[in-house]
């Protein structure tokens, strides 16, 4: 931890401020992306990119209504709660090689806790909001939330450790660092095939973190109605959909750290300020592939799963495939 | 220790349901302990406002009974009818009528594959299957003029020739269904969440889709070998031979769960391909319709006295239509009974015990169809309450009917 004059406290809450917008606007256009992607490849013509704009503006004219039998304060602080720690996530986060705002301050270990924020705002909302099908959504996200974990955590211990062993002296889970030094060029043939292994857990323990088909039994649109969201309308139902889009990037961003954290702008022979702009584009166009691997094209190529086989899923085969990738990375360290 | 349930309704009005319908369901945890059906929201009367009609004005009514049997109603009508006025069909009408028939089933079946994968939240194949139907619903419209609602029965015949030119038309659908057919039968019967999702889910065994009347695929699907066109062949099928489908035709073994649903419907497009096939290539030649000309059709009706049933297969099931004429322009009974009527009490076994998530599957597993359905709604008019009649007392009104007039 390091001492912050005024002025660079002064700066944090301006660059705070300043990515929490472009977040948010680059949340909502990826999502516009997404739609009119999963439109095309289900024959249809899709929305314009700029429905998820429109769509939010729409819903913070509506009105909100919070049901009868609702806990008021909870009901609208839950949107609130998990905008904010999605946000917040966004600070910890790197893009190309510009270090990330709070860099120093937290690690990953920080983000995978902050990653379970807005689930639990979304539960807290669902039993506040005193509907049957809110209520059994809330239920099914505790179960989802709960089998995720292992999956997600292992793969981000697998990094730490193999970090660990390589650099003993660096603060292995800060993300600048994972960054910095890419799983793939530390580890041999066997770890390389371990590494394979994890990179497919996380890609996808991602649809569940973002309840997205096949793991959107939450909120199950023919099932629940809406399930979790059932009850929200107007501004607040606006800003669990900023959250969803925010934590989309977040998630795919998670996944550029962990294993593809390159940059191009060194091959091409750049530096300062177009350095800086080359990254930032070839970080765009990372995300943009990513996300459409672990959102899009999931999410248009299955069914809903039921919640127990979600959780068996993640539990075990899944979990089985973090650990294999985890143990083929220790042998790999531990022979050579 | 009792089990503490709670309770979710769904419907009438909910995203799983494509017509109102209410379930009450007594839930604990995610199973399904007990299942209440309270169907009668969408009653609209057609046997009574049938009743103040000629029996030709019916025919328009009976095709809209339902959206998506719009040629099985009218033919079960026409049927009933024409056994009643004891009218023969001609051969080429007879054709004509199943050609018709077994297009719409093709249309039926993808249409249920689709809101079937949408049920399962796997849009991608509600919209490419949908795509699919697309070019039956051309044909039909290219035959009969529309889309949907087709206008060709009549009684005594069908209002409009296949001509020549329109064969080839006709063989260039099938062809198509016949290319599309093997990725069909990938998507639904080979995808891993799909099946997933539908095997071991929704069980009706064979006792209890006996005890309870099943009907169509539902029936078919738990291995009753029960289908009309086999049983008491009429129309075309007579020279046809039909056989019903069951699923251990392709698996070769019978769950009566949701995915042998799935198997008997898609093999029965191929075998509605099949009997169209059999027919264009035996299509007689004469005349499409017993009496051309109207009004001496409805003055042989009107002097018609007697009692007549039509059955035909519909895509769901036997469809029934009874009508008494009694020497008057309308008739004095007109009662349809849709295959949904019968399939409903199946959702009961099927339900019980299942998962909160395999509710919309498993209602739609049996195609239901409630606006064909609901025949009955009861309202208090003094205080607008509805109640429900149990057996006990629609039999005592039965009784207090009968003393009434025989006294």
């Amino acid at each position: 931890m390091t001492f912050i004059s005024p002025l660079g406290i002064l700066g944090k809450i301006a660059g705070a401020i300043i990515i929490a917008f472009l977040g948010v606007i680059l949340g909502l256009f990826y999502r516009g992306l997404d739609r009119k992607l999963a439109a095309r490849m289900q024959a249809r013509v899709g929305p314009p990119i700029r429905q998820p704009f429109r769509d939010f503006l729409k819903l913070m004219i509506k009105e909100n209504i919070v049901p009868e039998n609702a806990v008021p304060w909870i009901f609208n602080g839950a949107p609130i709660m998990s905008l904010v720690a999605t946000i917040t996530i966004l600070f910890y986060l790197p893009v190309g090689n510009i270090s990330p705002l709070l860099s120093g301050y937290g690690d990953i270990v920080l983000i995978v806790y902050l990653l379970t924020l807005p689930a639990i705002g979304m539960v807290v909302g669902g039993f506040a909001s005193g509907s049957p099908y809110a209520n059994v959504g809330a239920q099914r996200e505790m179960v989802m939330m709960m089998s995720y974990e292992l999956p997600l955590v292992t793969t981000v211990i697998a990094i730490g450790w193999k970090l660990s062993q390589v650099y003993p002296e660096l603060n292995v889970f800060s993300l600048a660092v994972i960054n910095a030094h890419p799983i793939w060029g530390l580890v041999g043939p066997l770890g390389f095939v371990g590494a394979i292994l994890l990179l497919i857990t996380l890609v996808i323990v991602t649809p569940g973190e973002l309840s997205k088909i096949p793991f959107d039994a939450p909120e199950a649109e023919t099932e629940l109605a809406g399930g979790l969201l059932v009850e929200y309308s107007g501004r607040n139902l606006a800003l669990f959909s900023l959250a969803d889009a925010t934590k989309t990037i977040v998630m795919v961003s998670l996944t550029i750290v962990l294993f593809f954290p390159y940059n191009i702008a060194y091959l091409l022979g750049l530096s300062g300020i177009f350095a800086l702009i080359v990254d930032t584009l070839f970080f765009l166009v990372k995300l943009f592939l990513i996300m459409f691997v672990e959102v899009t094209f999931i999410r248009v190529a299955a069914a809903r799963l039921k919640v127990d086989q979600v959780s068996y899923a993640y539990w075990v085969p899944l979990s089985l495939t973090g650990l294999l990738g985890l143990a083929l990375i220790v042998l790999d360290t531990i022979i050579v | 220790m009792s089990k503490k349930t709670y309770s979710i309704p769904i419907g009438p009005v909910h995203p799983s349901l494509k017509e109102p319908m209410t379930f009450n369901f007594e839930i604990y945890g995610e199973h399904i302990e007990r299942v209440n059906l309270a169907p009668g929201d969408n009653h609209r009367g057609i046997e009574f406002m049938g009743r103040q009609r000629n029996p030709v004005q019916i025919i328009y009514l009976a095709e809209r009974i339902c959206g998506i049997c719009s040629a099985s109603h009218p033919f079960a009508f026409c049927r009933a009818v024409e056994n009643a006025a004891g009218i023969e069909v001609p051969e080429r009408a007879q054709y004509i009528r199943v050609i018709i028939a077994e297009l719409e089933r093709i249309h039926s079946h993808i249409l249920w594959a689709g809101v079937a994968a949408h049920e399962l939240g796997f849009d991608s194949v509600l919209y490419l299957s949908w795509r699919a139907r697309e070019e039956v619903l051309d044909l039909l419209e290219y035959l009969t003029g529309n889309r949907i609602n087709y206008g060709i029965f009549m009684i005594g015949g069908v209002r409009r020739d296949i001509t020549e030119e329109q064969i080839p038309r006709i063989r260039k659908t099938l062809e198509y269904y016949k290319d599309i057919f093997a990725k069909l039968e990938d998507v639904f019967l080979s995808d891993p969440t799909i099946a997933l999702r539908t095997k071991k889910v929704g069980i009706l065994t064979k006792e209890d889709a006996l005890r309870l009347c099943a009907v169509g695929p539902t029936a078919r699907a738990s291995g009753i070998t029960k289908d009309i066109r086999q049983d008491q062949p009429y129309a075309a099928y007579a020279d046809l031979e039909v056989k019903a489908i069951t699923p251990d035709v392709l698996t070769g073994e019978i769950n009566g769960d949701v995915y042998d649903r799935i198997v008997v419907r898609i093999l029965e497009i191929a075998q509605s391909i099949q009997i169209i096939e059999q027919c264009l290539d035996n299509l007689p030649s004469g005349e499409i319709v017993a009496e051309k000309k109207l009004v001496k059709l409805l003055n042989q009706l009107k002097k018609a006295k007697g009692e007549g049933i039509g059955r035909h297969e519909a895509p769901r099931g036997e469809v029934i239509h009874y009508v008494k004429l009694a020497e008057a322009e309308v008739p004095e009974v007109w009662k349809a009974r849709a295959p949904t009527y019968n399939n409903l009490m199946s959702w009961m076994p099927m339900l019980i015990g299942q998962q909160i998530a395999d509710i919309p599957i498993v209602i739609a597993s049996i195609d239901p169809c409630i606006a064909c359905m609901d025949r009955v709604t009861i309202l208090n008019k003094d205080n607008g309450q509805k109640s429900i009649l149990t057996k006990d007392d629609l039999h005592k009104l039965s009784v207090q009917k009968t003393r009434g007039i025989t006294r």
